[in-house]
């Protein structure tokens, strides 16, 4: 399973924080992000289509080309605004 | 190299932190620090409050790789972020950078450096609460072009 992660203004959009996802192996962040939309439909395909959002696999940004496996946490969120 | 990563709620006192740069550090000759504010208002509207969320483990991990980043371009000698959580109110500190170095040049770089990085690297979101409402704040190309300088 996939620990996936969202946050912010990303996470009030979908009404998640927190899920966990079965991914056939190999596997990379565009296929979660292919199997969380046939999956959920609706809002998460409105997100990954419309909003700017980026990756992090065990807490690394990374792009949607990185290899993920079982066990892994992924997070999705928008572009940082802190300080 | 003394290093204080922290992410949390409460308030902080900068003379705290100054002392314990002073005190860590017998051959500085510069403590730079930076004390960041709640603004009143965002375009022109007035604030109820800030609400800053966090990943938490990745925050203080990218806040680590940020500082061993800076502690490659310049000597530091001692190193202090503070960055609060939760809501907040206008005029209250959210941020601190403090450093300490044994000149003033790289201590004020490095603390320049500090924020920009921050500002663009470390996974926090700000949520802005008016009083009728509330919306998230959207990066600012700004703070991109800023963190580039470097």
């Amino acid at each position: 399973m996939i620990d996936v992660h969202y946050f912010a203004n990303i996470r009030e959009m979908l009404g998640v924080a927190r899920e966990q996802v079965a991914l056939p192996q190999p596997a990379t962040v565009a296929a979660l992000i292919d199997t969380l939309v046939v999956q959920h439909g609706g809002r998460w395909q409105s997100l990954f289509n419309e909003t700017r959002v980026l990756t992090a696999v065990n807490q690394v940004v990374v792009p949607i080309t990185a290899v993920i496996k079982d066990g892994d946490e992924v997070a999705f969120f928008p572009p940082v605004t802190g300080g | 190299m003394d290093i204080d990563i922290r992410v949390e709620h409460d308030d902080f006192s900068s003379q705290q932190e100054t002392d314990w740069l002073r005190a860590n550090a017998a051959d500085a000759g510069a403590v730079v620090t930076f004390s960041g504010l709640v603004r009143g208002q965002e375009n022109g509207r007035d604030i109820r409050a800030l609400v800053l969320e966090h990943y938490p483990g990745m925050t203080e991990k990218s806040l680590r790789a940020i500082v061993d980043e800076a502690a490659t371009r310049w000597p530091l000698l001692g190193v202090v972020i503070i960055h609060r959580i939760g809501e907040l109110l206008p005029g209250e500190q959210i941020v601190f950078v403090g450093i300490s170095s044994a000149h003033r040049a790289a201590a004020f770089a490095a603390c320049d450096f500090l924020m920009d990085y921050l500002k663009t690297r470390a996974p926090f979101w700000k949520k802005c609460l008016f009083i009728e409402g509330g919306h998230w704040i959207a990066a600012k190309e700004s703070d991109e072009e800023a963190s580039k300088r470097w």
